[in-house]
């Protein structure tokens, strides 16, 4: 692990500010220490060597006191101050990685180990904190004090400076090599963490079916087993993070120890005088103390850091369909030539070659047997996946691939085969309003809003309640049934009248009287102009179509 | 406030830390902090000494004794650590099993209160934050109260108004100073954990719904609430850096203070003749080692509070509000299903508003193939939770002989399969033999074929072996309910409760399905929840639910003559039948027009 990496310290500049004031405050920190054992050794000598008595000295004395207090403000401020500079370098780091890890799509990390990446995105960059706000400053603060204490230790006994000097470049250097060994082991580390958060959510999500079966009391052994494996997993890596603070520690204490053995000796020869003497015993420690926060500091960063390198490269991953900068034709018309797609993680395609022309006022269903490349081609038409051959065209000559996602989307109805039910907000409990909605601007009239409930045949259940369309979902979704549910997704896809109706089984869990209900209204939005593309597992639906279309997944690879 | 001591307390007897490593850990991790001070003193007498010009020899004590503690202070520091470190960690693993049967007993329904995110939080990060309280709290007191004790007698013993004044120092660094600061910051911490889930839960559920919030473009309002969550957390955090910079403040005075007091008081007696001159480096410097020590117990009181938050989280899984709590004291189902007996049941999802279920009575004897039927929201899953013994209810549900609210363990006579099963990030081998831990291999290969999942398996790279993904990732719905289907078989329940298993299959494989279940089934008895009608002419007595409540029963030849709700659908679904057939002759990859 590099001490320094740039990639991090981009996400620093919005900081500079606060990271110079911390290191600045750290500076003046520095050379009030050096002024208070100045104070003091002079104190001590005056009164045992020379004699004075209190009244002569209580003017140092009170000196001493005022650097104490002012030592004291100062460490407060550097709290205050390292909190801040690591805020805004976490915040954007956050807001970037989540940006990027959603525009992923289905296919993306968030969707192969949603609770690894959640851990990454909280606790991974929290734990970037020591980074930023104690080691980054800390390490330029190793480099100044040192160097200062040092020039002031040469100005007062030239053997204990060679002896400082000598050992203290022994510190990075071994902090160089322990870092160089742990490396790897850091980086274990944070996976074993991360698959342990994975474990978890599998474990809780799975639950209610573990209980079903009467396995869920048997699963505290394996809970026990994992706890274990952290531990030593983790003890592997404290026992060398420990060894090296303890050799620098050792380090530093024994440098101390011949300074003052080597100081004491001279001066009972009288090759060096007491005040001196005295002044270099109480300076020595404070020499090695800036290193040595740095390896603990270091320590610390090290967690962050491993979970940064991994943020940071799923931040400069390349999204499967980038799309392009034209816009999205007037006359939409959807022509799908030859597209196969395939994704990487499995052997065999997922889409076989497969062509159709949806033209404005048609349906067209997809059928196919179950697993056999309907999802998958919805997702190529929502820019999630990329066709590995052929292509798909959204107008006359201008391929998806060269279209503005953005804008392709917005004019997009999706039901998605698992719809999630939220809010922009993120809400627990959303509301219907806001489930329909979903953040899209401009926002819906009520009117709007009503005539696609009216359409799925929930308007009248909704009208009973009290709140109407501000009445809110349960946050486990229990009251609702899955019939419902699929209605209200429906609902989302069917407002404002998108041109285009991308539509995953959209009877699915539906009675047939809703079904019905719901193939007319897919029925009127192609009457009114829409291309609707429905993936059918039912025959009402493909009673509604004006074409089918039979897609299968690819041969082996 | 006495609830939140009992919840570090509990959270204490919980980690069940071992106490001889904990014992041993805090001994010698004093002794690590007493070298440091013993450190300075030495060296300063040392230097004292010498400039009193003695012969050089008088002085070799002196000079081992400062290279023995400086070797001492680091050697003793890093066993305290790896001792420390182990106890604590051993301790974690105890508390997470604990939490994880707290919440195994308030499974499946009380884990509705909590989002996925909020309970990775509970199970992740709350229970790691009680590695602070060994590590952060305990130990570092216990070493500082020892230190500081041994410190101000032994300046006690060279100026005792010295001993005295650093004594009351100590007691302010050591109860004052850190109550200063966990009071100030009390409310910011107390807030953290919370903040902390609530960013969680915001990441989980943004995760899970990635594709509906990019492709609604949601991802504005998204990343907004995420960027408020994350600057909630940022101003919490800047709170409490405020409660811990006065620490260090408070710190730094106390260190002057006990320096500047030391040398006023010793200074004199030195001119008194009461203290040796070559004592007063010593009398001075030792205290600024010393208060350096102590200058960590602000920030362990934030520790602590921090872990309080976190313990009160645990605690609160089991404590939140009506909670229903599956029976696991009551005696255990039979295995052999004989029948079950609702009589009058009304039962409602908790904070409903309106009953799912009303006044439902019926009877299902053993060897029974019952199916309910009905429009969706009609309250059939609802009766399959009451059966399981999940969701409480009123009126009377008689399993085997005995009340279902009584008994516990109804897995025993009852397999359920749900519309969303869960697969767990394993093998397919895995999930099957979860229905049944001993399996052998060919009990497993009949479960595979039985749920028609051989063709499936054998276009996977490593068959049975192969991982499916977390959640079943690398599988089609279809092929993950048939997985779900295959651990229920292997399971060799004595009653079917199968609530919609056939959902996310096309028409074809949901028919074929429907067929193999009822051979697998066989004389077993079966409920089978659907709103698939094709395969109901061999059911025993269909039950059809509307709004909550029972409104026809009979055997399919009975219902088609009496008309209905039934008798229409039945009419609706042959007529499509036919369509399923036409599908299959279609040619792959290209648009066919349809002629309607």
């Amino acid at each position: 692990m590099r001490p320094v990496d740039p990639r991090l310290l981009r996400y620093a500049r919005s900081t500079r500010g606060f990271l110079i004031a911390t290191v600045g405050a750290g500076v003046v920190s520095a050379v009030l220490i050096i002024v208070q054992a100045r104070l003091l050794s002079q104190v001590l000598v005056d009164v045992t060597a020379n004699g004075a008595v209190w009244k002569l000295v209580v003017g140092s004395v009170v000196a001493l006191a005022v650097v104490f207090v002012t030592r004291a403000a100062l460490a407060w401020l550097i709290e205050v101050l390292a909190v801040r500079s690591s805020a805004k370098a976490k915040q954007e780091l956050r807001e970037a990685a989540l940006d990027r890890i959603l525009a992923q799509g289905p296919a993306g990390p968030a969707a192969q180990n949603p609770g690894e990446v959640a851990a990454l995105l909280t606790r991974g960059i929290d734990s970037l904190d020591a980074y930023y706000a104690r080691y980054l400053p800390q390490l330029v603060l190793a480099v100044i004090v040192p160097i200062a204490i040092l020039a002031t230790v040469l100005g007062q006994d030239l053997i204990s400076a060679i002896i400082i000097a000598v050992t203290i470049p022994l510190i990075p250097m071994f902090m160089a090599l322990i870092g160089m060994y742990t490396k790897t082991r850091v980086d274990r580390q944070w996976r074993t963490l991360a698959s342990l958060s994975g474990h978890f959510l599998d474990l809780i999500s799975g639950l209610p079916t573990l209980v079903i079966f009467g396995r869920a009391k048997a699963q505290a052994d394996a809970i026990r087993a994992m706890g274990d494996r952290y531990r030593s997993s983790t003890m592997s890596v404290l026992r060398i993070s420990f060894l090296s603070s303890f050799a620098l520690e050792l380090l530093a204490s024994l440098s101390v120890a011949l300074v003052a053995v080597s100081v004491g000796l001279r001066l009972a020869e009288g090759q060096i005088q007491y005040a001196p003497a005295l002044f270099v015993l109480i300076l020595a420690p404070e020499a090695f103390l800036p290193l040595r926060l740095v390896g603990q500091h270091f320590h610390a960063a090290a967690e962050g850091l491993g979970a940064a390198t991994r943020i940071i490269a799923d931040i400069e991953s390349p999204l499967p369909v980038a799309g392009g900068s034209r816009r999205v034709p007037a006359q939409i018309r959807i022509e799908v030539v030859d597209v196969e797609i395939a994704y990487a993680a499995r052997d065999r395609t997922a889409l076989a070659p497969t062509s159709f022309v949806a033209l404005p006022g048609s349906i067209t269903a997809i059928v196919g047997s179950s697993g056999g490349g309907k999802s998958t081609l919805l997702a190529g038409l929502l820019g999630f996946a990329a066709p590995v051959r052929g292509e798909i065209l959204v107008g006359p000559d201008q391929p998806l691939a060269d279209t503005d996602l953005v804008s392709w989307r917005a004019c997009l109805g999706w039901l998605p085969q698992n719809p999630h039910l939220i809010s922009p907000s993120l809400d627990r409990e959303p509301t219907i309003r806001g489930i329909i909605e979903c953040g899209r601007i401009p926002r819906f009239s009520d009117e709007q809003l009503w005539q696609v409930l009216e359409q799925v045949g929930l308007a009248p259940q909704i009208r009973a309640l009290t709140l109407g369309l501000d009445a809110r979902l349960q946050a486990d979704g229990s009251g609702v049934s899955v019939g419902q549910r699929q209605r209200l997704a429906l609902s989302r896809a069917l407002v404002g009248a998108p041109p285009v109706l991308l539509l995953d089984e959209p009877t699915a869990a539906l009675d047939p009287v809703s079904e019905d209900l719901v193939s007319r209204s897919m029925r009127s939005a192609a009457d009114a102009g829409a291309i609707v593309i429905v993936v059918a597992h039912r025959p009402a639906v493909i009673d509604l179509a004006d074409q089918v279309v039979r897609v299968e997944a690819g041969a082996l690879c | 406030m006495l609830s939140n001591r009992g919840a570090v307390w509990h959270m204490w007897t919980q980690l069940s830390l071992p106490g001889r490593r904990m014992w041993a850990a805090g001994f010698i991790g004093f002794l690590a902090s007493a070298s440091a001070v013993a450190l300075i003193g030495a060296s300063a007498w040392l230097i004292s000494r010498a400039a009193e010009l003695p012969p050089v020899l008088t002085l070799s004590v002196a000079a081992v004794l400062v290279r023995t503690f400086a070797i001492g202070r680091g050697f003793f520091r890093y066993v305290e650590r790896i001792i420390g470190h182990d106890a604590a960690f051993r301790g974690l693993t105890n508390l997470r099993v604990q939490v994880y049967e707290r919440l195994e007993r308030i499974a499946p329904l009380g884990l509705a209160r909590f989002s996925r995110g909020d309970l990775l939080t509970r199970l992740g990060a709350d229970v790691d934050e009680a590695l602070d309280l060994p590590l952060r709290v305990v130990l570092p007191w216990l070493q500082a109260v020892l230190v500081a004790a041994g410190t101000v007698a032994f300046i006690s013993w060279l100026v005792p108004s010295a001993g005295v004044l650093i004594g009351v120092l100590v007691v302010i660094a050591i109860t004052l100073a850190p109550f200063i600061v966990a009071f100030t910051a009390r409310k910011a911490d107390s807030r953290m954990a919370q903040s902390r889930a609530d960013l969680a839960e915001l990441v989980v559920g943004a995760l899970d719904a990635a594709p509906d919030i990019i492709v609604f473009g949601a991802q504005v309002g998204v990343a907004e609430q995420v960027r408020r969550a994350d600057s909630q957390l940022v101003q919490l955090n800047a709170r409490e850096s405020w409660s811990l910079g006065a620490g260090s403040a408070i710190s730094t005075t106390l260190q002057g203070a006990a320096v500047v007091g030391a040398l006023a008081l010793a200074i004199p007696a030195v001119q008194s003749g009461q203290l040796a001159p070559v004592w007063l480096a010593a009398v001075a410097l030792i205290p600024l080692v010393l208060f350096e020590v102590l200058s960590g117990l602000p920030g362990s009181a934030l520790a602590l509070q921090r872990v309080r938050g976190s313990a009160k989280r645990l605690i609160d899984i089991e404590n939140g509000p009506d909670v229903p709590l599956r029976n696991t004291t009551g005696i255990p189902a039979s295995a052999t299903f004989e029948s079950f007996d609702l009589r009058g049941v009304n039962a409602q999802w908790p904070g409903a508003a309106e009953s799912a279920l009303i006044d439902v009575s019926l009877h299902v004897d053993a060897g029974q193939h019952v199916a309910i039927v009905g429009p969706s929201g009609s309250g059939k899953s609802t009766l399959a939770a009451v059966l399981m013994g999940f969701l409480p209810y009123s009126g009377s549900v008689i399993l085997n002989g005995r009340e279902v609210c009584e008994t516990a363990e109804v897995w025993r006579c009852a397999g359920l399969l749900t519309q969303s099963a869960h697969i767990f990030d394993t093998t397919v081998a895995a999930n099957v033999t979860l229905g049944k831990r001993d399996a052998t291999d060919s009990q497993i290969d009949k479960a595979i074929r039985q749920a028609r999942l051989d063709s499936w398996i054998t276009t996977l790279p490593n068959g049975l072996e192969t991982e499916v993904g977390s959640f079943g990732s690398a599988m089609s719905g279809g092929e993950r309910q048939r997985l779900a289907l295959a651990r229920l078989l292997i399971s060799e329940p004595s009653l079917y409760v199968l609530d919609e298993p056939t959902e996310h299959l096309d028409a074809q494989n949901a028919t074929e399905l429907d067929q193999t279940i009822l051979a697998a089934v066989g004389d077993s008895s079966m409920i089978m929840i659907s709103h698939r009608l094709t395969t109901l002419s061999l059911m025993d007595r269909i039950i059809v639910m509307e709004q909550g409540r029972i409104s026809a029963v009979g055997t399919h030849a009975e219902l088609m003559n009496s008309g209905g709700w039934y008798a229409d659908q039945i009419r609706q679904e042959g007529e499509r039948t036919d369509m399923v057939n036409f599908v299959q002759t279609l040619a792959v990859g290209s648009a066919t027009p349809c002629t309607t």
